[in-house]
């Protein structure tokens, strides 16, 4: 029996069996309570009707992902190198840090209203927002991974008369890779709630724009499908980050996955 | 000054200041005259001050008092040649096994492939043959350890300055790797100072074994060793290797004993 529940298809089949289950009491509940369709849809219905906007589905799709891939590059753009400053300069470090926090602590959705003000509707606004949604824990992320680099590593690139500029690429910046990437984990999700958000004050594209006008309209089922399609890109675009962090450093990934097989 | 002398210490002195505007007294007036290619082990209790020497010996840090001459003229900061060993190996862990010794090469800007064959020479003369690829979490902790002597060989420095470099390792592990050490230093000859706290170690390695105490740190004895070489773990049974080793205890614990 443990055999069975090691093997890969079982572990497989382990993660399915949680999402299987919800949706088989989910469809049970509604139809014995006869729960309205507009409070709760039962699975089948949800598929059903969500089958019916797949036409018009690809063009929202892509308007989210360009907001949500925009806004992730431009807080990686911005993110990274405001952490390299506050990690080689106390003076920008104490200049920069608690503004970086003011602006952590203001509720994103709350200035989003004025951001669109200031770039615009549409996608502007998307990439925008979602790019101060989640640029903190870029930035967070790597400077702690520039910071935990070893002292006696850079006392070596010392004692070899190494220019910064080497030791920041050949030395500290890969060091800092598997710190960036854990930040940059957090970023895409983050990314895609600041898509939403822009999309639920200024656009006539997008997913959130969808789940907007069809809750309106008490189409209930089909907010739930754009839901599920909505989480289905969040988890992608979570592995695929995961992906590029495998290809890019792969000494750390390995030790992970060593200790998961344990 | 002799002739062969290739680092004096001149009376140097380190105060660390710490909070409340107190200062703590770390070495006190260390005078040392080190020659060329000899074998110079530290030992001493902890907080004796021997990483901080080796610190300032190796350029990283600047005594508060005194002056240290290096090869005819003053070591203000970190140089080239003098090689440096610590007691983890601190391998980049993305570089395989020949790349981390490549690590210096890189660092001073020397041409990479001409140093290649000197790299796998190393790892020949360390006796990782085979795993010149392999990643740092692919070795044992002594197999890394390995590496980090041939990265501080591979620039060939005058100077190695090796701070408890078996420390973390198991006894085994250090027993061996002591010997090899002995054999990659008579092929390529070195001025080697060494810490450890293990006093058999420091006698089994030496020609001369340097003696500190602790608060504040000072040179209590400066012991020649004049054991035949090669040595070997055979050494450690002759009388005058059992005879140096109790000196040296005796040195430490009568000491402690004064001052307790």
């Amino acid at each position: 029996m443990t055999r069975i529940l090691n093997s890969t298809l079982g572990k497989h089949l382990q993660t399915a069996i949680g999402p299987i289950l919800l949706i088989g009491i989910w469809e049970a509940l509604c139809r014995l309570f006869n729960v309205p369709v507009w409070l709760l849809p039962p699975p089948s219905k949800i598929f059903i009707e969500g089958y019916e906007i797949l036409p018009i589905l690809p063009a929202h799709l892509l308007a989210t992902l360009y907001a949500v891939l925009g806004g992730f590059a431009l807080s990686i753009a911005v993110g990274i190198p405001l952490a390299v400053m506050i990690t080689y300069s106390p003076v920008l470090r104490r200049l920069i840090y608690p503004l970086i926090l003011m602006l952590q602590s203001v509720p994103k959705v709350a200035i989003a209203p004025i951001l669109l003000l200031w770039v615009g509707y549409g996608l502007k606004s998307g990439i925008v927002i979602a790019a101060t949604v989640a640029f903190f824990p870029i930035v967070i992320s790597t400077a702690a991974g520039l910071d935990s680099i070893d002292r006696e590593l850079l006392e070596l690139t010392r004692s070899l008369d190494a220019s910064s500029l080497k030791v920041f690429l050949k030395v500290r910046m890969p060091w800092a890779m598997p710190h960036i990437f854990s930040g940059l984990k957090v970023a895409i999700t983050l990314a895609v709630i600041g898509a939403i958000v822009a999309e639920f004050i200024g656009a006539d594209t997008g997913l959130g724009y969808l789940i907007l006008t069809n809750s309106g309209a008490l189409k209930t089922s089909v907010v739930f499908f754009v839901l599920l399609i909505l989480s289905l890109l969040g988890i992608a675009l979570f592995y695929a980050v995961e992906a590029i962090e495998r290809a890019v450093c792969p000494w750390y990934t390995s030790d992970a996955t060593r200790a998961e097989n344990l | 000054m002799p002739n062969d002398s290739i680092m004096s210490l001149e009376g140097v002195t380190k105060r660390f200041s710490t909070q409340a505007n107190d200062s703590v007294l770390a070495l006190d007036k260390v005078s040392l005259n080190i020659e060329r290619n000899q074998f110079v082990t530290l030992v001493g209790p902890s907080g004796c001050g021997k990483s901080t020497l080796l610190k300032i010996i190796g350029g990283i840090l600047s005594p508060t008092d005194g002056a240290i001459q290096f090869g005819g003229s003053p070591l203000l900061k970190p140089s080239r040649q003098i090689g440096m060993v610590f007691q983890r190996p601190v391998l980049l862990p993305w570089r395989s096994a020949i790349d981390n010794i490549l690590f210096p090469i890189d660092m001073l800007g020397w041409n990479v492939g001409e140093y290649r064959e000197e790299a796998m020479r190393l790892i020949q003369l360390v006796g990782l043959g085979g795993f010149e690829k392999a990643l740092p979490n692919e070795l044992s902790g002594g197999m890394q350890q390995r590496v980090s002597i041939c990265r501080a060989l591979i620039y060939d420095p005058q100077m190695l300055m090796m701070d408890e470099p078996f420390g973390a390792l198991d006894a085994m592990t250090r027993e061996d790797l002591s010997i090899e050490l002995l054999r990659i230093w008579t092929e390529r000859k070195k001025t080697v100072i060494f810490v450890t706290h293990s006093i058999p170690e420091a006698v089994l390695l030496a020609d001369r074994v340097v003696i500190m105490a602790a608060r504040p740190g000072r040179v209590l004895m400066d012991l020649p060793v004049d054991l035949p070489r090669p040595r070997s773990l055979e050494t450690e049974r002759l009388p005058e290797f059992q005879d140096l080793v109790h000196t040296i205890r005796e040195a430490i614990y009568g000491e402690r004993k004064v001052i307790q």
